[in-house]
């Protein structure tokens, strides 16, 4: 089992969504969370000075999959949250352990 | 007959300065919205304080002294009632004499008390100027003995060389001898209080973070646009107040007429200011800065009120116009000097206060710009220096700047123990 986070802009969230229940995920969990990335922020001018707006803010999408799904996963994120603009996000991928539906205690893959 | 006619004139004289006097108090609402919105969040509460006790001390001190310094008659406005006459019908009689020895077309003849009532609400003016330079550092108590000082005298004495037509010290008379004119106060009210505000600035030192050691200008962005956009609003509709109420009369055809056409003239300046100041903003930085548009509206403003009643529509507006392109240079100018000034009140009454005294022979015949420039002179070399002193003698008293790590939590909370904003705080309410 495999758990997908990606940061992307918030306002593909839904494009994401989207595209995740078109391959068959059924459950995703989002955070609002701010940041920054190789671009450091990105600054603004207030009557004429600079300032830097450090921390912008993002969407996470976690997505626990089977081992199966991750290539198709990947993709359909990449292709659903991609501008091409400073600032689209990235992707991480962890191994899971073990996962649990708490109501049923069902675990494994079943779980998912 | 005619006497019932005079006594209407007097009334509808007085009704009009109660009035235009009334608006010029909304002033000071429009300079507390607009100077709380420019500043941080932590320090609204002070700069609230600061605007309503300053008005609260200017009234006070323009009648124990101010008016008396600057108009002459008595301290306290002893004599001010009933015109300083023996009793109503002394009044009628005296009012009745007057207005008959001027003429209905002539000079107006009003109840000294709505004078006063025209005159105290701009000194509170000039005074609301100086609190936006200072915002976010000084301290509270020193900037109303300040408030004091400037009300009581500093602004009364220049007042009487200018308005009142006393000669300067007895060595010259800005009136008589330069032909100076300054209709409303684009430099008796607000290069007069941009000056001490100056005077103020350059003693207190910027705020902590404006400018980095390597010369840097950083931002330090106001917390509420509406209430400063609000409060720019307020201070447009006051100014007819201001510059209308100056033309002193309005009960014959040619007065009538002039008041009308400086409304006109005073809505056109804001209106050609606010637009120059945005085009202008967004060229120079790619996006439209709110806050550069609103000085460019009080800029509009300023830059007309020394001779809003002689210019055509197109060149009030023009006058407005480039009061408005003036700001913006100004304001960033100011700021690479090392000046900082949270609101730009010295760019929008200072810089182009002088701009607007300068505009008047444009379209004043009677003036020139020597004339203007001596006055322009007198007033700022007067308020600057005296100002200077005043604020040097406070710092050496009591200080007038608050300890570093104040500034830092926030004047509302050190100055005045209250959050503008408490329940941003915690759920078991402030203070805890």
């Amino acid at each position: 089992m495999k758990l997908v986070a990606a940061i992307i802009k918030p306002f593909k969230l839904d494009d994401v969504r989207e595209a995740l229940s078109d391959i068959g995920v059924t459950g995703i969990t989002v955070t609002e969370v701010k940041g920054f990335g190789r671009q450091k922020g990105h600054t603004e001018l207030y009557r004429g000075a600079e300032y830097v707006v450090d921390f912008l803010p993002k969407i996470k999408v976690e997505v626990a999959i089977d081992d199966g799904q991750l290539d198709s996963v990947i993709e359909a994120i990449s292709a659903a949250a991609k501008t091409g603009k400073i600032g689209d996000g990235k992707i991480f991928v962890y191994d899971v352990l073990q996962a649990i539906r708490i109501r049923t205690g069902e675990s494994g893959t079943e779980a998912l | 007959m005619e006497n019932n006619i005079f006594e209407l004139q007097y009334a509808i004289d007085t009704f009009y300065f109660l009035v235009m006097g009334a608006l010029v108090m909304w002033m000071a609402a429009g300079f507390a919205m607009l100077e709380a919105g420019l500043v941080r969040s932590k320090n609204t509460t002070e700069i609230l304080t600061k605007n309503i006790a300053l008005y609260a001390v200017a009234c006070i001190m323009y009648l124990v002294c101010g008016y008396a310094i600057m108009y002459g008659g008595d301290f306290l406005l002893t004599s001010i009632a009933l015109d300083g006459a023996e009793n109503a019908d002394a009044l009628t009689a005296s009012v009745l004499k007057e207005s008959a020895e001027a003429g209905f077309g002539g000079d107006s003849v009003y109840s000294d008390a709505s004078d006063f009532f025209f005159q105290v609400v701009f000194v509170a003016t000039a005074m609301s100027i100086v609190s936006g330079a200072v915002a976010e550092r000084m301290k509270l108590w020193s900037f109303l003995l300040f408030a004091v000082v400037m009300t009581g005298f500093i602004y009364p004495m220049e007042g009487n060389w200018t308005w009142g037509g006393a000669s300067v010290f007895g060595l010259y008379s800005l009136g008589d001898d330069f032909g100076f004119s300054d209709f409303a106060g684009s430099g008796i009210v607000h290069m007069a209080g941009a000056a001490a505000a100056l005077a103020g600035v350059l003693l207190l030192g910027p705020r902590k973070g404006k400018y980095t050691a390597d010369g840097r200008v950083n931002a330090i962005p106001g917390a509420n646009l509406p209430l400063a956009t609000l409060g720019t609003f307020i201070l447009w509709m006051g100014w007819f107040g201001f510059n209308g109420g100056s033309v002193l009369k309005l009960g014959d055809i040619a007065n009538a007429n002039s008041v009308a056409m400086v409304f006109l003239n005073t809505n056109a300046a804001a209106a050609g200011g606010l637009v120059t100041a945005l085009v202008i903003a967004r060229l120079l930085f790619g996006k439209a800065d709110l806050t550069m548009a609103l000085n460019g509206a009080l800029a509009g403003l300023v830059a007309i009120t020394a001779e809003p009643s002689t210019p055509s529509p197109l060149a009030a507006t023009l006058i407005g116009a480039f009061g408005g392109a003036l700001v913006v240079f100004a304001i960033l100018t100011i700021d690479k000097m090392k000046i900082d000034d949270p609101v730009g009140a010295i760019s929008v009454h200072g810089v182009v206060g002088f701009w607007g005294l300068m505009a008047v022979p444009l379209t004043n015949d009677g003036t020139s710009f020597v004339g203007q420039l001596v006055g322009a002179g007198t007033i700022f070399g007067w308020v600057f220096g005296v100002s200077f002193v005043v604020w040097l003698v406070i710092k050496a008293i009591m200080g007038i700047r608050v300890s570093e790590e104040e500034e830092y939590e926030g004047t509302d909370i050190g100055e005045c123990g209250l959050e503008a904003y408490p329940e941003f705080t915690g759920t078991r309410g402030s203070g805890r």
